[in-house]
């Protein structure tokens, strides 16, 4: 709760104290200063700072965040709307991640130094180095218009079939992943390293256990603090940080609502949405942090 | 039952066979209004030509024609204006249109529209006398009532119901009930995703050719979606090669080679008079506080510079030495020569007559905004060629329109140059050009102050007889670049780009879905 007041008076504070009236761009180009200050006024922009913070705190600790300056619509549906996108991209990015990471990490791991390690390595690098943006017209390129597989853009909710769902999916998630294939790769890498130097690992090989029982079994799962660590991170992240593969892709989801807002100073939809990704923020690292119990029986709240 | 009614032609529509034809367009921005009375922003124009009708419309050739309206006639002393409406005109609740609903509606675009201000300064009052006609009672007689009901772009007269339009001009609509060729879907639309319009199929076109914003218009598509959420310019090109969408309104510069080359799509021109980029001084503050200032850096601000850096593609941009667009009734190069006929060291030599101080000429420059970007640039390298201190600051778009709107000192957060761009109807005659108002204070952002030249706008508003219009219009630029006003940059056009498949695109000010044909 102190948490999200602090983002509360910081979000507020910063967007009146930034340069940009949202009733100048709502007029239009030929509108007189006059005209402006008509609706400055009946956005309730010319009231003191104070008051305006007043007002949208009493109703945001009544839940509600508040109406788009815009679409007159209730930021809560605006988010609403939205919100299935970005999480399913948000799901199916970290799900690819882990699926693909975590095993190449481990086997990176347990051959040192051999061609998979150093592959694992070199690709890490170029994972962490492309831009989203040249990557995702890289695989537009190739599977879209060359090879003609998958769409250029949009989105189909899964109300509308899973298949179009996961077409459309495909390739924003397979962008938005090989980042987090390379962080995660590294992290999981580095701990079952570690965890590979320790005497278990020694026991576990020396009372013949098989070989795959010893690297997943004692290895990974006492790696496994850091690696949850990692995708926790890259969740709460990713929440917030799809912008671009939302823009590229045309994914009507939270990061283009956000840009959008931004970019019109729509005060309302702006602290909303910020205020949403903390609370997912803050939920986020909560269930990290549950998780460790269950990783790691050392650790106790 | 008017509810009822457009319910069932909203499920109708939403019921409809897969076979549906359905336009996929990519707009030139976003939809976040949908008042287009309240604002003048282009996207809630254009939204305004797919739901509602207009009184009278302008074709092609720039001459003003009867749309709603059937039949009108004039009083002889010009004071007594009486039109008839048509008949079969139907709101989308299929409640009549009537004289009372053209009142209402031209009352509350009257109170938000430069020209209809203007207008509303003339008029006595109005009135409906039956329920399929309406009057407008004038003061004195005045030249220009037909062309404000005309208008092509914003705010354009739409015409809503009397219940909507007695919303306070100065408060957004919430409902979208027009009596145009399609119908919004309130419940389909997502802000930022898709806008969707319904073929209205009690609309009555009249029977001309489509013509701009007058003649027939007819329907051929069952639903247009507007795509909201597609704004990356290479996405766009992508998802137009691979057929996603059928049009893209405004491509990016560097898109048309793209597109130009891909067999399956075409580059439309819909808008030949296309539009007219302008810089803005500010005349309250120094150093442009001083006219002969102003006009040394009017004659450095030459046009085909900036037409070179921010257009690129020579068949879309050519000068234009008219304030008014070239090539329509008002266009003339009558008085330009300061500017046209100019070069850097004719610049030099005026600042160094016109007692410049040296002041720092703040010249605001939007970095968020493609279509303008350039622009400051080239002004400031102009600028500072002819003897300028410049200061370019960069900032968003959303930024240099609040900050337009602040009378302070440049120091204190105003400014001194702007720059923007205009679609032509919105500046093609003296009394829709906001840049030639001189009102001082009053005025649009720079706020000029003339008496001669508002003197001299006001006679064109009064004058009835077209030749003394234009010859009043000439003496209005004459003025207006004596005192440099603004500087006019040239014009430019952005081709629509299709799918090959699609046809019948209308020529207009913004982009019009009626007469559109997919195969």
């Amino acid at each position: 709760m102190p948490v999200l007041l602090v983002v509360a008076v910081l979000v507020f504070a910063l967007l009146r104290l930034a340069p940009g009236d949202p009733a100048a761009i709502m007029a239009g180009d030929a509108a007189t200063a006059e005209q402006i200050a008509s609706i400055r006024a009946g956005l309730g922009l010319d009231r003191p700072i104070v008051v305006q913070f007043g007002i949208w705190l009493g109703k945001v600790l009544s839940g509600d965040l508040g109406e788009s300056f815009y679409f007159r619509i209730k930021v809560a549906t605006l988010i609403g709307q939205r919100l299935e996108p970005t999480f399913a991209l948000a799901a199916l990015t970290m799900l690819l991640a882990v699926l693909v990471s975590v095993p190449l990490g481990v086997l990176a791991a347990w051959r040192q130094g051999g061609w998979l390690d150093r592959a694992l390595m070199g690709f890490s690098v170029l994972g962490f180095s492309i831009p989203v943006f040249v990557l995702a017209y890289l695989l537009i390129w190739l599977f879209s218009l060359e090879l003609g597989w998958l769409p250029v853009q949009g989105y189909a909710r899964i109300a509308e079939g899973v298949g179009p769902f996961l077409r459309h999916l495909v390739l924003p998630a397979t962008t938005l992943s090989v980042i987090y294939i390379a962080l995660i790769a590294r992290v999981t890498r580095a701990s079952v390293l570690e965890a590979l130097g320790e005497d278990y690992i020694r026991t576990a090989r020396a009372k013949g256990l098989p070989e795959l029982r010893v690297l997943v079994r004692h290895a990974l799962a006492n790696a496994a603090v850091p690696i949850a660590t990692v995708i926790g991170i890259g969740v709460a992240i990713l929440i917030g940080g799809v912008v671009v593969t939302e823009s590229v892709y045309a994914i009507p989801g939270l990061g283009r609502l956000t840009v959008d807002a931004v970019l019109a100073r729509d005060f309302p939809t702006i602290q909303g949405v910020i205020l949403f990704f903390s609370v997912v923020y803050v939920l986020v690292n909560l269930l990290i942090d549950l998780s460790y119990v269950l990783l790691d029986p050392r650790i106790r709240y | 039952m008017r509810r009822l009614a457009l319910f069932a032609a909203l499920f109708a529509a939403f019921t409809a066979s897969a076979q549906d034809k359905v336009l996929r367009v990519v707009p030139h921005s976003n939809l976040n209004i949908l008042d287009p009375i309240w604002t003048t922003q282009y996207m809630a124009r254009n939204h305004g030509y797919m739901v509602y009708d207009t009184l009278f419309g302008t074709d092609e050739k720039n001459r003003i024609q009867p749309q709603m309206v059937e039949k009108w006639s004039e009083s002889p002393d010009h004071r007594l204006w009486t039109f008839t409406l048509r008949p079969g005109l139907a709101f989308h609740d299929a409640r009549p249109v009537t004289g009372e609903d053209v009142v209402a509606s031209l009352e509350r675009w009257g109170k938000r529209d430069a020209m209809g201000q203007k207008l509303m300064t003339f008029v006595e009052r109005m009135d409906a006398p039956s329920p399929n006609s309406f009057r407008i009672f004038l003061r004195e007689a005045c030249g220009f009532v037909l062309e404000a009901l005309g208008k092509p772009s914003s705010n354009v007269p739409f015409i809503m119901p009397k219940r909507v339009a007695e919303t306070p001009a100065d408060k957004q609509i919430d409902d979208a009930t027009g009596s145009g060729p399609y119908i919004f879907a309130k419940e389909d639309f997502k802000p930022g995703d898709k806008a969707v319009y319904i073929k209205n199929t009690k609309y009555v076109p009249r029977q001309e050719p489509p013509s701009g914003t007058a003649g027939g218009k007819q329907v051929y598509m069952d639903r247009v979606e507007w795509n909201l959420a597609l704004r990356d310019a290479q996405a766009q090109v992508n998802a137009l090669a691979r057929g996603e969408i059928d049009v893209i309104e405004q491509p990016a510069f560097e898109s048309y080679p793209a597109l130009q080359a891909d067999k399956n799509v075409q580059v439309v021109n819909s808008n030949p008079l296309g539009f007219q980029y302008m810089c803005r001084f500010n005349h309250l503050h120094a150093p442009f506080n001083n006219q002969k200032v102003r006009q040394a850096a009017l004659a450095a601000m030459t046009q085909e510079p900036f037409l070179r850096a921010q257009v690129g593609i020579k068949e879309f941009y050519r000068s234009c030495a008219s304030m008014f667009t070239c090539n329509t009734p008002y266009g003339s190069a009558k008085g330009s020569d300061i500017q046209s006929k100019s070069n850097i060291k004719k610049a030099q030599e005026l600042l160094k007559t016109s007692g410049y101080d040296g002041t720092p000429v703040v010249i605001m420059k939007p970095t968020d905004l493609a279509a303008i970007q350039k622009l400051p640039d080239v002004a400031a390298q102009l600028l500072r060629q002819a003897g300028f201190k410049v200061d370019l600051q960069a900032m968003d778009w959303n930024t240099v329109v609040t900050r337009r709107a602040k009378k302070d000192p440049p120091a204190q957060g105003g400014w001194n140059i702007f720059c923007t761009a205009w679609v032509a109807p919105d500046i093609w005659n003296p009394l829709a050009n906001p840049a030639v108002g001189a009102l001082g204070e009053k005025s649009w952002f720079g706020w000029p102050s003339d008496a001669e030249l508002e003197k001299l706008r006001d006679q064109f508003a009064r004058e009835t007889d077209e030749p003394k219009k234009k010859a009043l219009a000439e003496s209005i630029q004459t003025r207006a670049f004596e005192i440099a006003t603004h500087a006019p940059l040239g014009e430019f056009i952005e081709p629509l780009a299709a799918r090959r498949n699609v046809t019948g695109f209308v020529t207009g000010p913004g982009n019009l879905y009626w007469n559109i044909k997919k195969n």
